[in-house]
């Protein structure tokens, strides 16, 4: 006979909530039928757990009320978040007309240890951008909250200091991020998203070449993305969204990374 | 944004179950759940990203619930949960049903905050015992010995209909 430990009062109730293991319970259950005073006890509370589902269940079937309809909590809060999206249209307006300028990297996906420098990072970003940003559930490893972690551990790893851009004003939120691999070492991932719930990333890593390169657009499949370099650090912003809408952002993480 | 509307739409009619037994009627119960979804779609990019949805969204709900009533505490205002409101409790819980729901309700109302939170997460909402005290915010041990006390007390209370001794003043209860 395998040793079964004393019933202890924990187990009677994990017995009530069914939140035993079946040998355990088998175990609560001789013991209740040699034991009567206790079992007549937890068929009380028993019947207390019942009767107080069935009262309450009333409540959880009642319609929901329009106040805590989530979708409308959501537009609210988009509201409040005071997205200048009609004056940043405009913005990208004049951007187009005025042309994107720099030289394209479109769509051959060769081999990553062939290409090199800013092209490598730009295939980089996409491939994270790939994975992370569509993760539904870890899409950061440190969130906003830990910012200043996620700052030091990064920094730390790559050897330079990085800073978190802030793109409240392009209408995407800072979610967190995470040190990712790349065939040229560490490089940090940095996640936004926007209202909708899009995701946006910033990739950024030391260059051993290519150290200060203009800005060049690239895509690779829906992805498209945004990378240059400057003093031998390398970015990349990419995101499915239109890349006249990315374009502008792009400008803005180089602007605030610049005045560093 | 979907993932979360998918992950916390589901949970609001037990957040409004769960709501109702700290407020003194249907629409106070109602403000505490908006603002527990307003705080949870602000910062669902901040909890934890392997946590668990729901256990985070009934502490905030908790916490938001627990803080309503320390500040009514220190503007001198009854408070809403205490002994001292049980009656009203047990109008709010029994209006539209028979003598065994508003027994049970009844009794429910007598039990002290801490433990009749506890025994609602536990029984009714099928939470785990770690994810009580998560929620809560104390250590298992503290849970167990509150469900214990909670459902020794409901017991009681269901058997001979009076009061059991709490250590504070009580209203009998009025057939």
């Amino acid at each position: 006979m395998t040793y079964s430990p004393p019933i202890t009062e924990d187990d009677l109730h994990g017995y009530v909530d069914h939140l035993l293991d079946p040998t355990r319970r088998a175990a609560v259950q001789d013991y209740l039928g040699t034991h009567p005073d206790v079992a007549a006890r937890i068929a009380a509370y028993e019947r207390q757990r019942d009767s107080l589902r069935s009262a309450l269940r009333p409540i959880a079937e009642e319609p929901i009320p329009p106040q805590l309809n989530l979708r409308h909590i959501v537009e609210q809060q988009r509201r409040d978040w005071g997205v200048p999206w009609r004056s940043m249209a405009a913005a990208v307006l004049l951007l187009v007309l005025g042309g994107t300028g720099g030289w394209g990297l479109r769509g051959a996906i060769v081999p990553l240890s062939d290409i090199h420098g800013i092209a490598a990072l730009a295939q980089e970003a996409a491939y994270t951008y790939n994975t992370y940003g569509s993760d539904p559930t870890h899409p950061v490893e440190f969130g906003a909250a830990d910012k200043a972690r996620l700052v030091s551990w990064i920094s730390g790893r790559l050897g330079q200091t990085i800073s978190i851009p802030d793109l409240a004003a392009s209408g995407y939120r800072f979610m967190g991020g995470r040190l990712v691999a790349t065939p040229n070492g560490p490089a940090g991932l940095l996640m936004y998203d926007n209202a909708s719930g899009q995701h946006l990333a910033v990739l950024v890593r030391p260059m051993k070449i290519d150290k200060d390169t203009r800005m060049s657009n690239h895509s690779f499949g829906d992805v498209r993305g945004f990378a240059w370099s400057s003093k031998g650090m390398g970015f990349s912003v990419v995101a499915t969204a239109p890349a006249d809408l990315l374009h502008p952002i792009a400008n803005e993480v180089r602007r605030q990374e610049e005045r560093i | 944004m979907s993932e979360m509307v998918s992950l916390l739409e589901p949970l609001i009619p037990a957040l409004r179950r769960y709501a109702r037994s700290f407020a003194k009627d249907k629409s106070t119960a109602d403000d505490l759940v908006q603002d527990t979804l307003e705080h949870a779609v602000s910062r669902w990019y901040q909890r934890r990203a392997d946590g668990d949805a729901r256990a985070w969204v009934f502490s905030i709900l908790h916490n938001l619930a627990i803080s309503g009533i320390r500040q009514a505490a220190r503007r001198g205002q009854h408070l809403p949960l205490d002994d001292a409101h049980e009656s009203d409790v047990a109008v709010r819980f029994a209006q539209e049903d028979g003598l065994r729901r508003r027994d049970i309700l009844t009794a429910l109302s007598q039990l002290p905050e801490d433990q009749r939170s506890i025994l609602l997460l536990v029984s009714v909402e099928d939470m785990s015992y770690a994810q009580v005290a998560g929620i809560l915010d104390v250590p298992i041990g503290t849970v167990m010995s509150r469900l214990a006390r909670a459902r020794s007390r409901l017991r009681k209370l269901m058997e001979d209909g009076s009061p059991v001794a709490s250590g504070r003043p009580q209203l009998r209860r009025i057939q």
